[in-house]
């Protein structure tokens, strides 16, 4: 469903990577490994859309990435999206709406990611983890979008967090849901199809 | 699509309405900066008449220049851009709803101030009506093109003076025939023409401000 033809990506004049060949079916987990500055973000970026490959094509369902397939893809990166002024449940509403999904149960969505009391405050006291918390909570509503794309998802997570989390991911692709995420970590998700690959120079 | 407008609209106002010191920094600007010309002229009524509609227009535009840095800057610096752009609705529909934001919380508390300090200039009843129409179909076309000059610079060191460089020589039409309307109503001719020219200019610039809006954002976040 989700693949990529020889992808070559540059930032600044610097070539991160090149060739990079991805085939991902319903189920399928992909982890992006490399070290620091190797091009992690800079691919699940290409992927979601965001930057121009290039060389090379990213391609959802046999087609390049258009309005539509905005739809069916949820991109996480590092920054949390979270408005300081707003409560943890005004924050998730808006990112639930914006993103489109359809499911707005957004008690449960807390409940699920341990931030529940935390509904009401504003996110500006929240902890670095609880921050990551909240913006990981649009993915128990987004059961719905095929594909997620999460930028070091186990960051500044507590061990609790992180069970959270996993538990999350898997049940997203034993539902044939897909899942590509880069982490320094070795968190294991359970997956009827899990690949990895490794970014150079 | 509508939905999205509205969702965001009301988001934008809401935020505004928690940090309220971002608007009233604006108003304030704007009403301290027309209220300090008669005290630097002095109280020759016909000379102040006859400034009145181009300071208020003036000052509008410096209040808005002030306050159209923050448009995308706090979106872009927590994420939430990068959402927008990766989510389902038009990029369009997200920059109209939040260039229609910013005229609600800067041009339109403007311009509902703006008859106060003509006031102060002592302008009859039929020009102070003139000022706030030309004001209220003027300041969008300061909104929409303002946000194209705020995308255009959004993440670059010294973005709000080159966003100035940017975006006044853009204003200039509109101040001309904005201020015009004022002066032509208060020597007793009709306005309509110079406020049908400021509509010209709204209707373009709504058309032109979100599209160039877009782009540069798009590679902003490139």
């Amino acid at each position: 469903m989700l693949e990529t033809t020889a992808l070559t990506c540059e930032r600044g004049g610097w070539r991160l990577f090149s060739d990079v060949a991805i085939a991902l079916q319903a189920g399928g987990l992909l982890r992006v490994r490399g070290a620091n500055g190797s091009g992690k973000t800079t691919l699940l970026r290409t992927l979601a859309g965001l930057t121009r490959p290039a060389a090379g094509e990213v391609r959802w369902r046999g087609k390049a990435l258009d309005s539509e397939s905005r739809r069916e893809i949820l991109f996480l990166g590092h920054a949390a999206a979270l408005k300081d002024e707003l409560t943890v449940l005004e924050n998730l509403e808006f990112s639930a709406r914006l993103s489109g999904v359809g499911d707005l149960r957004f008690k449960d969505a807390l409940e699920r990611l341990g931030i529940a009391r935390l509904a009401d405050l504003p996110a500006r006291y929240l902890s670095q983890g609880q921050r990551k918390r909240a913006a990981l909570a649009r993915l128990a509503l987004s059961s719905g979008v095929p594909l997620w794309l999460l930028d070091e998802p186990f960051a500044a997570l507590d061990d609790e967090a992180i069970a959270q989390l996993s538990a999350l991911c898997a049940s997203h692709l034993a539902a044939g849901g897909m899942l590509v995420l880069t982490s320094h970590q070795d968190v294991p998700i359970a997956a009827p199809d899990a690949r990895a690959i490794e970014l150079r120079g | 699509m509508m939905q999205a407008f509205a969702f965001i609209v009301r988001r934008e106002l809401r935020l505004a309405l928690r940090r309220k010191g971002d608007v009233l920094n604006v108003l304030v600007f704007f009403v301290v900066v027309a209220s300090l010309f008669p005290l630097g002229v002095g109280p020759e009524p016909n000379q102040l008449r006859a400034m009145a509609a181009g300071v208020a227009w003036i000052a509008a535009l410096l209040a808005a220049l002030l306050s159209l840095p923050r448009l995308f800057a706090a979106d872009y610096a927590d994420g939430t851009l990068e959402q927008m752009l990766v989510s389902p609705q038009p990029l369009a529909v997200i920059v109209l709803a939040k260039t229609a934001a910013h005229w609600l919380l800067t041009g339109l508390p403007l311009a509902l101030a703006a008859p106060l300090i003509g006031l102060q200039y002592d302008l009859p009843a039929n020009a102070l009506c003139v000022l706030l129409a030309s004001l209220l179909i003027g300041t969008p076309v300061l909104s929409l093109l303002g946000a194209a000059g705020a995308a255009l610079t959004l993440g670059v060191r010294g973005g709000g003076a080159l966003l100035g460089l940017l975006v006044l020589p853009l204003f200039v039409p509109v101040l001309v025939f904005g201020a015009g309307a004022v002066t032509a109503a208060l020597t007793g001719i009709n306005p309509a023409a110079h406020l049908s020219l400021l509509g010209a200019f709204l209707a373009v610039s709504s058309l032109v401000g979100p599209w160039a809006a877009c782009a540069a954002l798009r590679v902003a976040l490139d």
